[in-house]
């Protein structure tokens, strides 16, 4: 029975071993260890949701730039666009404006023809006008004797003025 | 895994030689006036039960004995000698002459003999009748052994403590290991059962609690130490603690619960006041008597089979005896951990239902 009758002494001494234990230990062992525990997993939760933030903004980073160069892209690919249509459009051009100058040319060239024909044409009948007047004073002088002959002159030489 | 079994066969055989050897015939012929019947009964209790000296080695004059102080609180005032002064004796055969009174020792309990009385004398109950106990607040092997936890704690934990103070980084060696035990206590036992709110106001206790049962029961498995979570007295102590908690602690939703039960009928509810009554005092009962029975149990298996090899006198019992009995030792070395967890735990669980919030429909 002795085993299991409490003694009064033990059980007093257990007491304010365990309450003198508690107190110690909560003022100088537990609440600095806790305390710094927290603090420590506290430290690791923090850096834990750094690395976790700089590795969302490194991927942000990375889609940013993504897209810039896709934008870059994009932009040279316009500008190439728009250079090769502008070269077109001025081989067009040049084109157009060659032909077209060459056709103006070409009639100007065809208009200076067509005076300088008319031109030399003009002279030639002035001097044929004028050879006809001389070739005419000469058969006139000859040939003024009589009018038949003067007569018949004329007829034939206005012939042959139409025949020409 | 072989080896081990061809050495567990070799010391069944060792043992079923040596019980064939008369060992018994020779020892009783040698000293069979001499030596006194074994009693095993009386050794166990010896050996699980508190005294007033710390005792190793030898019997009667020539043990070796740590003398203890003995504090008695008398009517006429405070007495105190040292345990020596019995000269190991515990049959009230001493007598201790202190400040006019006279002390026995009769099996661990310190009497004060009436006035004029020389010797103790018994009365038909075979309780002393010429002499009282005062009460007896003596430094006992158990206060003894408790001081040592407190010291070893102390030690461990003030060390792990100043390693805080200096630096957030985690400790290495021996402080690591009390750390990873302080989480457990803190992220395994007060959070689970008491919830994240409220738990650091019980935080002190649960790991005094847990430190102090776990090392007290590793210590008490050394060979001649005290038997301290063993001893009734200490885990009433302990229980009363977690009462007391529960008791101061207790939320009004806890109250109701326990002698207005929401959500029965009238009838069932002046049921199940006093059930729910004696349950909250059953709780720390139940801590108490499972931390005491288990260890006590532990202890008295292991002497049981040592016992075994005086009981049957015969040294070839040892070579079954021994196995066994270090197969329980290392089983103790679990239970001493399972039991402080177990208490702990428990604690934790009953002042988590005194504190919980509930939701009210």
């Amino acid at each position: 029975m002795d085993l299991i009758k409490p003694d009064f002494g033990l059980f007093v001494w257990q007491t304010v071993v365990t309450l003198i234990l508690i107190f110690l230990l909560a003022k100088f062992a537990w609440r600095p260890i806790l305390d710094s525990i927290k603090k420590r997993e506290d430290s690791i939760n923090d850096a834990l949701d750094a690395a976790e933030k700089a590795r969302l903004e490194m991927q942000n980073l990375k889609a940013n730039n993504e897209k810039l160069l896709k934008e870059a892209r994009e932009e040279r690919d316009k500008m190439l666009k728009e250079a090769h249509s502008i070269k077109e459009r001025m081989i067009n051009e040049a084109s157009t404006e060659a032909e077209l100058k060459a056709s103006k040319m070409i009639s100007a060239a065809q208009e200076a023809i067509a005076q300088e024909k008319q031109a030399a044409l003009n002279e030639i009948k002035q001097q044929v006008a004028e050879l006809s007047i001389e070739i005419a004073e000469k058969v006139v002088k000859k040939e003024l004797n009589s009018q038949e002959n003067h007569m018949q002159l004329v007829d034939n030489m206005l012939a042959d003025v139409k025949l020409n | 895994m072989m080896t081990t079994f061809k050495s567990f066969k070799f010391l069944i055989a060792l043992a079923i030689t040596l019980t064939a050897i008369p060992f018994n015939s020779l020892a009783k012929e040698s000293n069979s006036e001499a030596e006194e019947q074994f009693n095993p009964t009386d050794m166990i209790m010896h050996h699980i039960g508190d005294a007033h000296g710390w005792h190793f080695l030898g019997s009667g004059d020539n043990s070796y004995t740590l003398p203890l102080p003995v504090i008695l609180y008398t009517e006429d005032g405070v007495v105190s000698f040292m345990s020596s002064e019995f000269h190991h004796d515990i049959e009230g055969e001493v007598v201790v002459e202190k400040d006019g009174k006279r002390f026995v020792n009769y099996h661990e309990t310190i009497y004060q003999l009436n006035a004029g009385e020389e010797k103790l004398s018994f009365g038909e109950d075979h309780y002393p009748n010429n002499a009282t106990a005062p009460t007896d607040l003596s430094i006992t092997k158990n206060v003894a052994a408790m001081f040592l936890t407190v010291i070893v704690m102390l030690i461990f934990f003030f060390s792990l403590a100043r390693h805080h103070k200096k630096s957030d980084k985690a400790p290495k060696g021996l402080n690591n290991a009390l750390e990873a035990l302080v989480l457990f206590v803190r992220d395994d036992i007060a959070i689970p059962n008491i919830g994240k709110k409220k738990y650091m106001k019980f935080m002190p206790f649960l790991l005094t609690v847990f430190f102090f049962i776990w090392i007290t029961n590793l210590l008490g498995l050394l060979p001649g130490a005290a038997n301290v979570t063993g001893n009734i007295s200490v885990t009433v102590a302990l229980g009363l603690f977690t009462l007391i908690l529960i008791l101061i602690n207790g939320n009004k939703d806890y109250w109701a619960h326990i002698f207005w039960m929401p959500g029965v009928p009238v009838p069932v509810k002046i049921l199940l006041a006093p059930i729910e009554l004696i349950g909250l005092f059953i709780k720390p009962i139940a801590l108490m008597i499972r931390l005491f029975a288990n260890i006590t149990a532990g202890h008295i298996i292991i002497l049981s089979l040592l016992g075994l090899i005086f009981i049957l006198e015969n040294v070839g019992v040892a070579g079954i005896s021994v196995p066994f009995a270090l197969f329980i030792m290392v089983l103790e070395l679990l239970v001493a951990f399972l039991q402080a967890f177990i208490f702990t735990m428990l604690s934790a669980l009953f002042i988590g239902v005194a504190v919980e919030e509930h939701e009210h429909h």
